[in-house]
């Protein structure tokens, strides 16, 4: 199996989804002969051609518009949003239109369209290149909203949601694009969409966490081992549809739960997780729910001491570990 | 925010009462309206129920303690809730021979010692599933968690070590001298030698104190009412005593009538139903009779709750009653004069249910008697006495004839009433309980 890195893996997702079928093309800012921002799509103009990688006019609006226009004609679209702070030109379309067409039409159209999104801070982006979305969008039904944290994952759920009937907005931790490097099964293979993972058995306690946030609840999770607790992560991967039972088993288990996103905290996708545990695991908690998460203010901010305040990191992660373990 | 547990006010002359046993202990978890202890008053036996769903929290006052009605006796509350500032128990009235006993566990495991009650701190709700799952006494295991609290390791930890034998076993499992054995000889002869036939069982011995000539006796909280409120009856009210004579025929035929049918629905038709029955006819008719003196006034009450006297022996008498009573069929009648009866002697009244009589009707003839002259319960107007039913010859239409005869009479309060209205009162009842069945 060779190691990839999570960029190197999504490129060869789409890789392998444009040569198996012709109907997906990719549309974005850049995404032609620069190969995206990130490189992302590097190399596929060059393979498949100007009219399967298609520059798109700097309007996000636009991108996801045509993107649901191409699916309801039959064409299977990835359109890329250059970073996901600028997705919200295109929120009217992705809820409005995106998300409630199949319900709209009575089962009649379906929009098999993939919008992705690099998000998250940590990178020095500042307000512009650093927002966390997924609380805005894991809010609709209709839309499938995923986050994969490993380059394994990222491949076979990129391939899920190319082939999904419906839409599904695929974040990407920008961060992790180059950070996170893993083996990555060869040959033909997809992760299904709407399935947790625990990524790390444990006893001591849950903690569940997605993207980067993931790949550091890891590592506090091997800092704690050698403290002696026994942590257990289990990796979201999709936020919306949420596999409940396998969050649930994990906490009825360990009767500690410990949410980290490092969206902010109030209204943030991790008080949904919390109150679901709350809801359905209350006999089996041995704790409160604990939820760990960037503080309230506006965005990430520029200044790398600040960004630092405001980022969760593996060491705020095991403090927090520590802390729900000595409950 | 924590809820008191208050010992009630269990009748109208009650004002203290006695922590029999607390059924929990701290820390359990209580159920809404869950018995949560028994009380002792000298009017009846009770268990009170949880006010709120939660944890008993704290228990302040201990078993077999007297309290003043009103008095705190604990808390109720989430686990882990901090209990009001500067709170505590009221302090305990002490009852001639009832003196306060020392505070003590509910209920200890065999072969260990009590433990002292601590603060166990809060309790998360998968330690209080453990615990009760596993019968684990909470106050045995050790906390290793943030302030001392018991996590739900140390629960899982405390089972395993009993289940190797470091632990005392929960209460439930009897001890093994305890076990009954196998084989013929623990089993009973009847069981061995079905063709034998056993002895007719003697009735069961008395249960209580022997009386022995030349000491004296401690009265039990029951007497010690018994005799407060009967001087007190005696006098606060004027009694006058007026007696009729009832052919009690058509009660009876009726009765051997309708007996099958009203068993069929799980009622024991007794006469008692018929005479509360045709009690309430004559109270409806002169209402007077279903009153109150109150210094100037009369309080005339709007609803007819006919108390029934249940002896319970050499322990004394309770007075259960029938609430609404003029709302309620024969059958209903019968059936909760039954359950009252039955609860009575077991002592497993609700406070409610020997409070609020506006009437009282004693049967005495149960005990062979043919009249009486009972003392009126407090603050009622008056009280019917029932005579044993016995068959007498009497006069019908200038003949001789043999009838099922019951003499019944009525003490009245004089303050209230005269007797001439005592006695259209009896006649009333006469009338009712000679044509039963013919007009209704």
């Amino acid at each position: 199996m060779p190691e990839l890195t999570l960029i190197e893996a999504l490129r060869q997702a789409m890789d392998e989804e444009m040569a198996r079928d012709d109907r997906v093309f990719i549309t974005g800012e850049d995404v032609g002969p620069r190969g995206g921002v990130f490189r992302a799509t590097l190399g596929l103009y060059e393979k498949y051609g100007a009219q399967r990688v298609i520059d798109s006019p700097l309007a996000e609006l636009s991108i996801v518009g045509v993107g649901i226009g191409a699916a309801l004609y039959g064409m299977r679209p990835i359109c890329e949003i250059q970073f996901a702070d600028f997705i919200f030109p295109a929120f009217n379309q992705i809820l409005n239109e995106d998300a409630r067409m199949y319900y709209r039409s009575g089962g009649e159209w379906a929009v098999p369209m993939v919008i992705r999104a690099p998000y998250g801070g940590g990178v020095g982006g500042g307000l512009y290149h650093s927002a966390s979305v997924e609380a805005f969008f894991a809010h609709m039904p209709g839309l499938k909203v995923v986050i994969p944290s490993n380059p394994a994952d990222a491949k076979g759920l990129l391939k899920s949601s190319v082939r999904d009937p419906n839409p599904v907005l695929f974040l990407e931790p920008k961060k992790g694009y180059r950070l996170i490097k893993g083996n990555v099964p060869e040959g033909e293979y997809t992760v299904p969409l709407g399935q947790a993972a625990v990524s790390r058995e444990g006893a001591d306690l849950t903690v569940i966490a997605y993207g980067i946030m993931h790949y550091y609840c890891l590592q506090a999770a091997e800092k704690l081992a050698a403290e002696g607790v026994s942590v257990e992560v289990v990796d979201v991967r999709t936020l919306l549809p949420l596999d409940k039972d396998t969050l649930l088993a994990s906490v009825r288990k360990t009767g500690k739960a410990l949410i980290v996103h490092e969206d902010n905290l109030t209204g943030g996708y991790g008080g949904e997780l919390a109150a679901i545990i709350a809801d359905e695991a209350f006999t089996d908690l041995d704790a409160p729910v604990k939820r760990l998460a960037a503080p309230d203010v506006p965005g990430v901010p520029f200044s790398h001491p600040l960004q630092d305040w405001f980022m969760p990191n593996p060491e705020k992660i095991a403090h927090a570990m520590r802390e729900l373990a000595a409950y | 925010m924590p809820t008191q547990i208050i010992m009630p006010q269990l009748g109208e002359s009650v004002v203290e009462g006695t922590i029999g046993k607390w059924l929990k202990k701290e820390g359990d978890l209580v159920k809404e309206f869950e018995p949560i202890m028994e009380v002792t008053t000298d009017k009846v036996d009770t268990e009170i129920t949880a006010s709120a769903a939660g944890v008993l929290l704290k228990i302040l006052i201990a078993d077999g303690t007297t309290v003043t009605a009103g008095t705190l006796l604990g808390w109720i509350g989430q686990p882990g809730e901090a209990l009001p500032a500067g709170v505590g128990g009221a302090h305990p009235v002490a009852v001639g021979g009832h003196a306060p006993a020392p505070a003590a566990p509910a209920t200890s495991l065999p072969g260990s010692a009590p433990a002292p009650q601590r603060d166990l701190g809060f309790i998360s709700p998968v330690v209080a599933k453990l615990a009760a799952e596993h019968k684990v006494d909470l106050a045995q295991v050790t906390g290793t968690g943030g302030s001392g609290r018991i996590t739900k390791k140390d629960v899982q930890a405390f089972v395993e070590s009993r289940k190797s034998g470091l632990q005392p076993r929960p209460q439930e499992e009897p001890a093994p001298w305890e076990t009954p054995g196998d084989g013929d000889l623990f089993r009973p002869a009847e069981l061995q030698m079905p063709g034998r036939q056993t002895a007719s069982a003697a009735p069961p011995p008395q249960p209580g104190t022997e009386l022995i000539p030349g000491t004296t006796v401690a009265l039990n909280p029951m007497r010690k009412a018994i005799a407060e409120h009967m001087v007190r009856s005696k006098h606060t009210a004027p009694h006058v005593t007026t007696v009729f004579e009832v052919d009690m025929s058509r009660v009876a035929a009726h009765r051997e009538t309708n007996k099958a049918m009203f068993a069929r629905d799980g009622a024991n038709l007794t006469f008692t139903a018929y005479f509360v029955a045709a009690s309430v006819a004559a109270l409806k008719a002169y209402p007077v009779i279903n009153s109150s003196f109150a210094d100037d006034r009369l309080l005339l009450k709007k609803e007819i709750n006919i108390g029934v006297a249940v002896s319970l022996g050499d322990e004394g008498l309770i007075v259960p009653v029938v609430k609404r009573a003029d709302e309620k069929s024969l059958l209903a009648l019968a059936r909760e004069v039954n359950d009252l009866a039955n609860r009575a002697r077991s002592k497993r009244l609700k406070p409610d249910e020997v409070q609020g009589g506006t009437f009282t009707i004693t049967n005495h003839g149960v005990s062979g008697s043919l009249f009486a002259t009972p003392i009126i319960n407090q603050p009622q107007c008056g009280i019917l006495g029932v005579g044993a039913i016995q068959k007498r010859v009497t006069v019908v239409n200038d003949a001789i004839a043999i009838r099922p005869m019951c003499y019944i009479s009525l003490t009245f309060d004089h303050r209230i009433t005269d007797g001439a209205t005592a006695d259209y009162f009896l006649a009333k009842m006469k009338e009712t309980l000679e044509g039963w069945g013919q007009s209704s």
